[in-house]
């Protein structure tokens, strides 16, 4: 075969497969989603993290704003301290509420962040005060019917 | 009867010493293509004839097979899925399957049935018919001129043919799940998307499949430039060129998944 034909078939492969791993990374996978902008960290301290994972989504009015960086165990407060990188972009009040949820029935826990009404903003490194725990069902459960009894010995 | 159980014994001896010795042999004739490797580094456009028989000719098996496996698994995986109401999430079962395992595993399959034997055979007939001591009388060394070409070439091109297989599995699942069976186009890759992650996925999938493509042309030019001098030796050179090849990848893949996907 021809030099010339031989080189143009195997750049049409090699172009078809670096094109092939663009659409993967970019169609396929989230890699549009890490933008340039950079991320600073915050931190939270969660009495029960529930089954939040490492790189679950944050999110503030539904909008994916960081990701979960890391979950560790505090053996001074004996709760979770997670650590989440927020995309600088975005910027959250000193008193931002921290909760984690849970996305649909079955779905995966997330972080939510609700803006607080504070001047000042959280900066690299800060920890968020006002957490609110994941919802395990069973603790749940053991309130409700804990109340119904109380509620039944009232009467 | 004891002299029998001895022989028996024997005979186990004799074959895990002679695969030891093999196997030894390999890693030092994978040495030697490596250190060997600069000359056809060097005067790429032997690497890029070789990239146009391993690679170019590949294509068709695997858009083809990566077309139907995608179909399959969208199929496969609306049945399962819509029995519990999440039928969207076929775009995820299907990328998922596809970036993590069967891109990577089955390209590197196919690669070493329709590359691999051809490189094996190849090799095995030059040495058969003399031609790689012709070579070593005019001072051409083999090993880097005929060899070192074809490793780097089935190094290359592994990792660009399971992309391509991926991207065409993704497509014939977003075929039979999205145009045909009437999932929600939307939700099909805003699932996919919100699941598939870069790093994890991705790239690990591109890493396993740079070692299938190490793997099966290490062994495909070992067993064609070991292969004995004879029609029937170098059948046997390409069947166990298919045989080691396929076991190689799939052992491969369970010791990088383990490392990969849960950190061992």
């Amino acid at each position: 075969m021809q030099r010339a034909t031989l080189d143009l078939w195997v750049g049409l492969f090699v172009l078809a497969g670096i094109g092939a791993l663009m659409i993967l990374s970019l169609k396929v996978g989230n890699l549009d989603t890490y933008n340039g902008s950079g991320t600073y960290v915050i931190k939270g301290n969660f009495e029960n993290i529930g089954g939040l994972k490492i790189r679950a989504p944050v999110k503030s009015s539904g909008v994916v704003v960081g990701r979960v960086a890391d979950i560790r165990f505090s053996t001074k407060t004996y709760d979770a301290i997670v650590t989440m990188n927020i995309e600088q972009r975005y910027q959250f009040p000193k008193d931002t509420f921290a909760s984690i949820l849970t996305s649909g029935l079955l779905g995966e826990q997330y972080i939510g962040l609700d803006a607080g009404g504070d001047e000042a903003m959280l900066k690299e490194g800060d920890t968020i005060m006002k957490t609110n725990s994941a919802m395990v069902l069973e603790e749940m459960i053991g309130r409700f019917l804990f109340d119904k009894a109380s509620e039944d010995d009232a009467f | 009867m004891p002299k029998r159980i001895i022989a028996g014994i024997q005979k186990i001896g004799h074959r895990t010493i002679e695969g030891i010795r093999r196997l030894g042999h390999a890693t030092l004739f994978f040495l030697l293509v490596l250190l060997k490797s600069g000359t056809s580094l060097q005067r790429f456009n032997l690497v890029v004839r070789e990239l146009y028989y391993v690679g170019v000719l590949s294509l068709i098996i695997i858009v083809v097979s990566g077309l139907f496996v995608g179909m399959v698994l969208g199929l496969q995986g609306y049945e399962t899925l819509q029995k519990y109401g999440s039928e969207s999430a076929v775009g995820t079962l299907v990328a998922l399957s596809l970036v993590r395992e069967l891109g990577p595993v089955v390209a590197a399959l196919l690669f070493a049935s329709r590359a691999g034997s051809a490189i094996t055979a190849e090799i095995g007939l030059m040495k058969a018919t003399e031609q790689l001591s012709a070579m070593g009388m005019m001072a051409v060394d083999p090993v880097a001129r005929v060899v070192a070409p074809r490793f780097w070439a089935g190094v290359i091109s592994m990792p660009l043919l399971a992309a391509i297989f991926s991207v065409m599995g993704v497509f014939g699942g977003y075929l039979v799940a999205v145009v045909f069976i009437g999932v929600d186009a939307g939700s099909f890759w805003s699932q996919m998307q919100s699941n598939v992650d870069f790093r994890i996925d991705i790239l690990n999938g591109f890493i396993k499949s740079c070692f299938f493509g190490v793997a099966v042309t290490a062994i495909a030019v070992f067993e064609g430039y070991d292969s004995p001098p004879t029609a029937e030796g170098v059948s046997g050179a390409t069947t166990r060129t298919v045989v080691t090849s396929s076991l190689a990848i799939l052992g491969l893949d369970f010791i990088l998944t383990a490392f990969m996907f849960r950190g061992l």
